[in-house]
């Protein structure tokens, strides 16, 4: 018997995360990651509706000063059944706010372990690594991973002047339930 | 010229899927455990059911009956965990099986170019020829990477 090389355990000495769930499988995010958590209604005032979407994932967009962020549904982005948003992550440094249906928990991991090489196609973006949390695995999001870099110039490439924009989102639309 | 073939005989366990047997070189090895929860989350690669956490270790679970008999597993009494080699590291693999495994030596004729890429070579037990896998080839991974794996991996049968 021989015994394969101990896992990649990124030193993470304590790292605290919020659990969320996207169609009622669980996720974790690095707290840090996240700039504000809002409720769908309280965004519906600074959201519009993106009239031609190029992204089925991203059917909203939410000024936020001088830049926009696009909406990203969840459960859309996961391949998930589709179940109502009910809270947005902004995400910091990124252009991304994050439809999910709910916070779990707030928790503290102290192991992140990368995701096996088995795993290999979009999910490598999607995820910093797995933890293991309470005798269950949780994913923990990459923050950057909602939309790449192809993605976010096909969404900017597909927006209307930002002072139509603008006009727009002054009268706001309501996000998906 | 006469050439002197000279095989050396080595360890290999055997599993079951379904009706048919398999073998993998006792190397790759690491444990066989009962199956326990598996944890699933989303994900967009074939064949990985999702993971088990076992030592403190998240492993891949991956279901290869159907890529090897036609049809995936219903049921399934041990997770064979084998090692799987990437460009840089190792890393375990829980592979299902449907029966009790079995360590046997054996001597294993290298495959050849008509064979599959997951078939190492052959070995002949109890009248019955059963194909070595190779667990590189066998898994998912990075593109580019299996070949690779699959030459370390491969169980030398010295000529």
């Amino acid at each position: 018997m021989r015994l394969a090389a101990p896992p990649k355990h990124r030193p993470v000495r304590s790292e605290q995360i919020i659990l969320f769930r996207v169609s009622g499988q669980l996720f974790a995010v690095s707290s840090a990651s996240v700039q504000e958590v809002r409720s769908v209604d309280s965004l519906a005032g600074a959201a519009a509706e993106i009239a031609s979407p190029v992204l089925k994932k991203v059917k909203h967009i939410v000024r936020r000063g001088d830049k926009s962020l696009y909406v990203v549904n969840g459960a859309m982005h996961f391949g998930l059944p589709l179940t109502p948003g009910a809270l947005v992550f902004i995400l910091r440094r990124t252009r991304t706010a994050l439809l999910i249906d709910g916070i779990d928990k707030m928790s503290a991991m102290t192991m992140l372990q990368a995701l096996p090489q088995a795993f290999c196609h979009e999910e490598r973006q999607w995820y910093r690594g797995l933890t293991a949390l309470d005798q269950t695995v949780v994913p923990v999001v990459n923050p950057e991973g909602f939309l790449t870099t192809e993605e976010l110039a096909l969404l900017d490439a597909s927006m209307p002047p930002p002072e139509i924009l603008s006009d727009a989102t002054e009268e706001g639309t309501e996000l998906p339930q | 010229m006469t050439r002197n073939v000279e095989f050396e005989s080595q360890s290999f366990v055997l599993l079951r899927l379904g009706e048919r047997r398999f073998a993998l070189s006792a190397g790759q090895i690491a444990e066989l455990v009962a199956p326990s929860r598996i944890f699933r989350f989303p994900h967009r690669t074939p064949k990985i059911e999702g993971v088990i956490l076992r030592r403190g270790r998240i492993v891949p679970v991956c279901d290869v009956a159907e890529q090897l008999i036609g049809e995936s597993l219903t049921a399934r009494r041990f997770y064979l965990i084998a090692v799987r080699h990437y460009a840089q590291q190792t890393e375990w693999v829980a592979l299902p099986v449907t029966g009790e495994c079995e360590l046997i030596n054996s001597e294993m004729t290298e495959a050849g170019d008509s064979d599959a890429p997951y078939v190492s070579g052959w070995i002949s037990h109890n009248g019955e020829i059963i194909e070595v896998l190779n667990t590189d080839a066998l898994t998912p991974g990075p593109s580019g990477e299996s070949l690779l794996g699959s030459e370390r991996a491969t169980v030398e049968a010295r000529q």
